[in-house]
């Protein structure tokens, strides 16, 4: 699986067989016009469903579009009004507040400290334990958002609810007391596994040579952790916390599970350009508001980009090679 | 595994007994903080999953967890509903059209950007892979749907295919040219001396050797649309033409009182064949790709 995952086009192949390489390569005798013709359906789908849209929101964002009523038949250009609406509105600014702490409790200290831990604690153990955890937390993963969302919304019911019936809190209704403590713990069951994977196989590569002197030195666990483990998987956490930003950052499935209320107590910004654009119909505004969202995608994505580079690899292979050692599986066994 | 089994052995001076007794002490202590952390694991992962194993088959469901009356009978509240056999109907045709759209249009381009050097290749495809991941559903939603809407497609399925085609087709290319680049250009080359077209070449000697990857491709794509929640969401009105994704939220929000044993035979139902497919997935290719399956 390793071998394949390198793909053999690097983008500077070897000086010496550069000629033949090159001359070699259109077997098929495309040709630059068939090549285009071949290319040209997908960009085109990709052009309109995917680059227009990024481009249009910023036309879109300036106008007062609405879903119904004169500005949904003749729209005006406001320019910039939208934006200074915004950035005065207070329901704007909880809504980013409320996504921070989303962003920054369920995903970069939650599902990364989780599946960490869980990575961490599953690296020496095998058989029954270490598969029925793995599959549980896999399963969350896996599990439609619809079903998750509902499966929730069973365990925090108010009067049948599980959750209740174990703590003896007879009638506590948590998704209407404690509605972003519910998301966030939602969400953290949601998206561990990614972690959990990705952090095994960290752990996989760390050379058991180090970790074996470490231990001969007399360092004890949480020592081996700071001085072996975390410089040798600098780079996965970075990996790991900025795609766990982006995702984290850009759901929407706690919609299916607080619909962003009650009054607007869990209205992370996925939400609120929903409840904004489509049921409050002001696509315009809702537009100027993705548009803030997508310059912050942006940001991190460009962030992304640079630790894939400055790790040697371009990101898809960096998670090919990190994938292929989740699948050969931890390989160290320690006493 | 390596040196460790000939540590214990080797003797030790007399001060460093005491070390390893407080060490020894430690360990069993993490040992049961361990023990106990992954037994939470289990209970936080596995209390919400519970109900999904259990109730369905449970002839009094409720929304707590419990040790079922056995029964079958709840299958039958799917056909009973009016919506729930033609909402899986409707995510097998959005999931077939987006994995026909995205294989076809996808081995065309990879073929091609494999094969030929088109200048600026891999610049556009980073670009392309890049936009995908920020241009996402949510921050996108308001465009999407304005684009929909104006080209006269909202409440179709044909719209549902195309949004998400073209949300993942980037992804897509960047695999399959992967598996492209990997054929041994012999091949074409031969078939060529025997004067096949191009498009020959593609369909009678690269797909069959590229099977694998469509496959996993193809798997890919219906794991990423049977689950997709907002696009349809967002593009579908009425109610006979939502998948099973949607349908299912409408079961527990708009009507008072939610039927559980439809709402857990059908949960039960929808969830299987995602699960299927992803350890089949996961099984047969590994963690690949990663945030390629399910993000």
């Amino acid at each position: 699986m390793s071998s394949a995952a390198a793909p053999a086009t690097g983008s500077t192949p070897p000086r010496r067989g550069q000629r033949r390489r090159r001359s070699a390569e259109d077997v098929a005798g495309l040709g630059r016009t068939g090549a285009g013709v071949f290319v040209a359906p997908a960009l085109a789908l990709i052009g309109l469903f995917l680059v227009f849209p990024a481009i249009w929101t910023i036309y879109l964002g300036m106008t007062d579009y609405r879903l119904t009523g004169f500005a949904a038949v003749d729209p005006e250009f406001v320019g910039l009004d939208n934006y200074a609406r915004i950035l005065g509105d207070p329901t704007f600014w909880r809504s980013l507040r409320l996504t921070l702490v989303f962003v920054l409790v369920s995903g970069i200290i939650g599902q990364s400290l989780l599946g960490f831990a869980v990575a961490w604690a599953l690296r020496r153990i095998t058989g029954w334990a270490k598969t029925l955890i793995e599959t549980l937390v896999l399963a969350a993963w896996v599990v439609p958002a619809s079903v998750a969302s509902f499966l929730w919304i069973a365990l925090l019911d108010r009067r049948e609810g599980t959750l209740n019936e174990i703590l003896g809190t007879t009638g506590m209704a948590w998704l209407i007391e404690y509605p972003m403590a519910s998301i966030i713990v939602f969400n953290i069951w949601v998206g561990t596994a990614f972690s959990m994977l990705l952090f095994s196989s960290a752990l996989a590569a760390v050379p058991p040579s180090q970790l074996e002197s470490a231990r001969m030195a007399g360092a004890t666990g949480w020592q081996q952790l700071r001085d072996v483990v975390i410089p040798n998987i600098r780079g996965h956490i970075l990996t790991n916390t900025l795609l766990i930003t982006l995702w984290t950052f850009n759901t929407f499935t706690p919609y299916l599970v607080t619909a962003g209320g009650p009054n607007g107590e869990s209205e992370i910004i996925a939400v609120y350009i929903y409840n904004t654009a489509i049921p409050g119909g002001q696509l315009g505004v809702g537009a100027a508001i993705s548009l803030i969202m997508l310059l912050i995608n942006l940001v991190v994505a460009l962030g992304y980009l640079r630790v894939g580079r400055a790790r040697g690899a371009r990101p898809a292979e960096a998670s090919a090679a990190e994938a292929s050692a989740a699948e050969a599986g931890p390989t160290e066994k320690a006493p | 595994m390596t040196a460790a089994a000939g540590a214990p052995t080797r003797p030790e001076p007399p001060f460093v007994t005491r070390v390893v007794t407080t060490s020894r002490v430690r360990h069993y202590v993490s040992r049961v903080l361990a023990v106990i952390g992954l037994a939470l694991v289990v209970v936080l992962f596995g209390l919400p999953l519970a109900w999904l194993v259990t109730a369905p088959f449970d002839s009094t469901p409720s929304l707590a967890v419990q040790w079922p009356d056995w029964t079958l009978s709840n299958f039958s509240a799917i056909a009973e509903n009016r919506y729930a056999l033609g909402s899986f109907a409707n995510s097998a045709i959005i999931g077939i059209g987006t994995c026909v759209v995205v294989i076809v249009l996808g081995a065309l381009a990879a073929y091609a950007l494999s094969r030929v050097r088109i200048p600026g290749r891999d610049g556009l495809l980073y670009a392309l892979l890049l936009l995908s991941s920020i241009v996402t559903g949510t921050a996108a939603m308001v465009p999407t749907f304005q684009l929909v809407n104006s080209l006269g497609l909202i409440d179709t399925h044909l719209a549902v295919v195309l949004v998400v085609s073209g949300g993942t087709l980037p992804t897509v290319i960047f695999i399959l040219k992967d598996f492209m680049d990997s054929i041994p250009k012999s091949y074409e080359e031969s078939a060529r001396l025997y004067g096949a077209k191009p498009w020959q070449i593609l369909r009678d000697v690269v797909v069959p050797i590229a099977r694998p990857g469509l496959a996993f491709v193809a798997v890919w794509t219906l794991v990423q649309v049977w689950g997709n929640f907002l696009v349809p969401y967002l593009l579908l009105r009425t109610t006979a033409k939502q998948p099973a994704a949607v349908l299912m939220y409408t079961f527990y929000t708009e009507s008072g009182q939610a039927d559980l044993r439809l709402l857990s035979a059908f949960s039960l139902v929808f969830s299987i064949p995602i699960i299927a497919m992803y350890f089949l997935v996961n099984r047969r290719y590994g963690f690949r790709f990663h945030g390629g399956i399910k993000n």
